[in-house]
């Protein structure tokens, strides 16, 4: 399960899940992961910075290069995963369990129009051929 | 050797898709990068044993009566301290400007034979120079080696595990002294390497690589891919020839003077050139906050400006270090700024190496 259905993700291969309280929660994908290689540290935004959607908002740094973190939605911060600062490797360990940090969206409609999980998975295949 | 679409590949190609690698371009050839996790393949090497295929550089014999007379213009080192059959030495080959063309290892095989080992994206522009410079009557053929397989087995485990692979080189390849090879059959064991770690580098015919690997593989020796090869060789201070050094510098300007033998009056290629004072010098840099210094990175320092020349996470230091080339004026201990991702961050000026025989040099 490379790419779990109840989830949905962005071309930049954050993936976004859904919480009952209304907040959002943003990690890396497993292929995301797996072309970095072994990450070995993680920025992630401030809590209480209002991200708008696409903004640069993180850095995700690995062995063989630095990739940068897109806010999936506009919202702001309410949380982020101090975990990573001190074990980056659980992102290559369980990208979906790793979580980077949480949105409070400003318009859900933005979470309904990111990518489904098959449409992601395609982009995901074309990229490794 | 083998084709994969337009790039070579090893004799271990067929090993290394078998075991799972991840393939990369390097220089031509089709290689592994990794084979799961590179930090996990530099820590096996750090503590136990790892081995990694470097078929991909070239080894070329040069044989003849002329052959050492010949070397000892081509080369910055002097092949004279090559007494003993199975001596190597490190070496530079300049171009007649000073600047670097190659970084290489030369082993006195015996008699009038050597041999040396050249990095794989260099190796057709170093055989035509080569050629070019033997004046007819030099009395030295030049046999480039696309025949042999190289392995090196790294680690403070490689030594003995190799032994145990290898029963046959076990007792001649024990006696060795570093920078020491023996002939054992058709196959050069010699103890040198590019990790900072103790260990071997076989030369060996083609058709018997996968066979060695395997059984290697047998006694607990892991594979390791570019990758950790490449962040091994940081930890230990080593030039990566294209990236720290280039035919734009001198031996003197990557730290690499201590390999240039001016003490005999020979006239050796580049030696003129390498009269006057050197401007810029390479060190070691560790980054003082977080963060990964990478190559091309602009570095800000007292005597001026500078620039990251490799640059990664060292897995052993838990840190990001690199090797910099700054104005000769920046002294070791000084305060440096790394221009990192658009941010000036912090680091300290070091001597390499950073990390040799797994013990830490080094500390923020």
């Amino acid at each position: 399960m490379t790419t779990p259905d109840n989830l949905k993700y962005t071309s930049s291969h954050e993936w976004v899940r859904q919480e009952a309280d209304g907040a959002v929660t943003i990690g890396i994908t497993f292929h995301a992961q797996e072309m970095l290689g072994d990450v070995v540290f993680v920025e992630n935004p401030a809590v209480g910075r209002k991200l708008k959607q696409g903004e640069e908002c993180g850095v995700i740094e690995s062995v063989k290069a630095a990739a940068d973190i897109y806010a999936p939605l506009s919202g702001e911060v309410v949380a982020a995963n101090a975990e990573l600062t001190d074990a980056p490797e659980k992102v290559n360990q369980d990208p979906y369990a790793a979580w980077m940090f949480r949105i409070r969206p400003d318009d859900p409609a933005e979470l309904a129009a990111l990518l489904d999980a098959a449409a992601y998975q395609k982009i995901a295949d074309a990229e490794k051929h | 050797m083998g084709m994969s679409g337009t790039l070579r590949t090893t004799p271990l190609h067929a090993a290394h898709r078998a075991a799972g690698a991840k393939m990369v371009a390097f220089a031509g050839w089709e290689m592994p990068l990794h084979y799961g996790s590179q930090i996990e393949e530099h820590h096996q090497v750090r503590r136990d044993a790892g081995m990694f295929d470097v078929s991909h550089m070239l080894a070329i014999d040069l044989q003849g009566t002329g052959a050492r007379g010949f070397l000892r213009t081509l080369l910055a080192n002097d092949v004279a301290k090559l007494r003993e059959p199975g001596a190597a030495l490190y070496s530079c080959l300049l171009g007649f400007d000073g600047g670097v063309m190659d970084d290489l290892l030369v082993y006195f095989l015996g008699a009038d034979r050597f041999r040396i080992v050249v990095n794989a994206g260099t190796s057709d522009k170093d055989i035509a120079w080569i050629v070019a410079q033997r004046t007819s009557g030099a009395g030295v053929d030049v046999a480039p080696r696309r025949d042999l397989a190289i392995i090196a087995v790294q680690g403070p485990c490689a030594r003995k595990k190799a032994g145990r692979a290898l029963p046959q080189a076990r007792g001649s390849s024990e006696r060795l002294h570093r920078f020491q090879a023996v002939a054992v059959g058709e196959m050069l064991v010699a103890r040198t390497g590019y990790t900072g770690e103790d260990g071997f580098e076989i030369m060996l015919p083609a058709a018997h690589a996968t066979e060695l690997w395997n059984t290697l593989g047998l006694q607990g020796v892991t594979p390791v891919g570019l990758g950790a090869r490449d962040t091994l060789r940081l930890e230990a201070g080593m030039n990566l020839y294209g990236q720290d050094m280039d035919e734009g510098v001198t031996p003197f300007e990557c730290g690499l003077g201590w390999t240039v033998d001016l003490k005999s009056s020979r006239d050796f290629i580049g030696r003129a050139a390498l009269a006057r004072p050197a401007a810029r010098q390479l060190i070691g840099l560790m980054l003082l906050e977080r963060g990964v210094m990478r190559m091309h990175q602009a570095v800000r320092c007292d005597g001026g400006e500078g620039e990251i020349t490799s640059g990664g996470f060292a897995p052993t230091l838990n840190r990001s270090i690199a090797l910099a080339r700054v104005p000769s004026t920046v002294a070791v201990g000084d305060g440096v700024e790394v221009n990192v991702r658009d941010k000036w961050l912090r680091a300290r000026a070091v001597k390499p190496p950073f990390v040799r025989n797994g013990k830490i040099l080094v500390h923020g």
